[in-house]
């Protein structure tokens, strides 16, 4: 037992330093897609809300295809096809030029399409669920559309939305173990390292998943204060 | 018979020539597509049966289990459900060959040395947290009048539970099942990153070795007919099962 945990030490004959690193960008990877996929998921919600019948089309077919796809499948469809693409677009301009596709963007492109599948039922329910005279009021007293959504809208919107966003980020933390396939040093590509050298797989794999589980419960701490403070001016049935 | 099958491949492979796909590479690989399609449908297919029978367990000690059993079934789906899949299967797989001794022991080793037979059980155990999840949602959604109402009548917890409790969380936690068998459709992929030839499998096989993009486009196209298949029954199946609820149009 003790030797296990020697393993875990920082330094050269422990694999702490390494897992840390690849836990970090793990964080890394979730946090600079996070945005992305909610600016997408954004851009579909709007369009499968929007009066132009093609527009909706468009949204409906693209959650179809992104979240019936498996992740996997998705992100080696990014990666390999757009190596691909890039390469042939390139070849127009060099000839004979390579592109490498650096493999963190693939990996937040691929997770991004897929959260962007995903947060924008999210989001079109919250869109929904703001009645229109909200809007028609907050254009009444004079507000500006801009101020319309900063103060009126969005505050609405964003509570409605929050407890969905937050089962998105769930899936998305865990969805990045994904990327270790296309190998980006991520906290499971270090574990299996680890894991290569000293043979010890169950240990290893059980500390990742620990190192997991820490990251979603601190990430459900946020997110409970985060809807604290977004239902601050909500009084919910039989509530204190 | 036979020449009558090849005509018709013959006659599949010019169509899909003709709107521009790979015939070659389709001829080539386009069996081994179906028995890949054939295998995730069984990874998925047992996995969601035998994670249904432990769920059921699972969601009765949650509800009913005293102060350990509940706390225990919490831990399990807390477990899985806040891990990744894939590094639950790398546990499971790698890790049961880590405890090859132990396992030939006791008369395992001959199940966990097989990539497939460890991909069904890690997605099992995966699947069987969160149906039981649903389930104990559905359970606890109901009033807790309808157990009482059913002891009044006399009968057992058990046979309570069988006539009464369960049909109507089923019924309760019915979308949430088949979005669950949607989402086990998907993740089954991760199996083929430890060597089992399923959809996913035989599509990075075929990759590797031809260099064209389109097997990729065949097995979104196959993935994306597998779920929405499942949907489409799914409805039905809820239509059908729920229709004592629905409010008359």
């Amino acid at each position: 037992m003790l030797n296990l945990l020697e393993l875990l030490s920082f330094g050269p004959n422990g694999w702490g330093d390494e897992i840390l690193q690849g836990a970090l960008l793990t964080i890394e990877l979730a946090l600079v897609t996070l945005p992305v996929g909610i600016v997408i998921g954004l851009a579909v919600a709007v369009a499968k809300d929007s009066r132009s019948r093609a527009l909706r089309a468009v949204g409906d077919l693209y959650t179809t295809v992104f979240r019936g796809l498996p992740e996997l499948l998705t992100l080696f469809i990014v990666y390999y096809g757009g190596q691909m693409l890039l390469t042939r677009l390139a070849g127009y301009v060099v000839e004979g030029a390579h592109i490498e596709v650096n493999q963190f963007v693939a990996g937040v492109v691929a997770l991004g399409l897929v959260l962007g599948a995903f947060s924008s039922e999210v989001l079109l329910a919250a869109i929904r669920a703001v009645p229109k005279g909200q809007k028609e009021a907050a254009s009444a007293l004079g507000l500006s559309g801009w101020n319309t959504f900063r103060l009126v809208t969005f505050p609405q919107l964003w509570r409605v939305a929050l407890p969905g966003l937050s089962n998105n980020w769930m899936v998305l933390l865990k969805d990045t173990s994904l990327v270790s396939v296309i190998a980006i040093s991520d906290l499971m590509r270090q574990t299996s390292i680890a894991v290569g050298v000293t043979k010890q797989p169950f240990f290893f794999y059980l500390v990742a998943c620990l190192i997991y589980l820490v990251f979603s419960g601190l990430s459900s701490i946020v997110f409970t204060a985060l809807e604290n403070r977004a239902s601050r001016g909500f009084k919910r049935v039989g509530g204190h | 018979m036979e020449p009558f099958l090849g005509s018709l491949g013959e006659g599949f492979l010019w169509a899909m020539g003709l709107i521009g796909l790979n015939a070659d590479l389709m001829s080539r690989y386009g069996l081994r597509f179906l028995d890949g399609v054939w295998v995730t449908l069984q990874l998925v297919g047992l996995s969601i049966v035998f994670g249904a029978v432990l769920a059921l367990p699972l969601a009765i000690a949650r509800v009913e289990g005293g102060k350990v059993l509940s706390r225990a079934a919490f831990t399990y789906s807390y477990f899985f459900r806040g891990t990744p899949l894939l590094a639950q299967t790398f546990l499971i797989y790698y890790g049961a060959g880590q405890f090859r001794e132990q396992l030939t022991d006791i008369g395992l080793w001959w199940f966990f040395r097989d990539a497939f037979n460890c991909a069904v059980f890690t997605f099992t155990l995966n699947t069987a947290a969160y149906q039981s999840e649903i389930l104990r949602g559905g359970i606890q959604t109901l009033p807790a009048g309808q157990m009482e109402a059913a002891q009044a009548l006399g009968l057992s917890r058990v046979l309570a539970y069988r006539k009464i409790i369960l049909p109507q969380a089923i019924a309760v936690g019915l979308r949430p099942l088949g979005n669950e068998l949607v989402l086990m459709i998907k993740a089954s992929a991760i199996a083929s990153v430890i060597t089992v030839y399923d959809l996913m499998g035989v599509t990075r096989l075929a990759f590797s070795r031809s260099y064209d993009m389109e097997v990729y486009l065949w097995a979104a196209v196959l993935y994306l007919l597998m779920v929405e298949i499942v949907r489409r029954v799914w409805n039905v199946l809820e239509r059908r099962l729920n229709r004592h609820l629905l409010v008359s149009r």
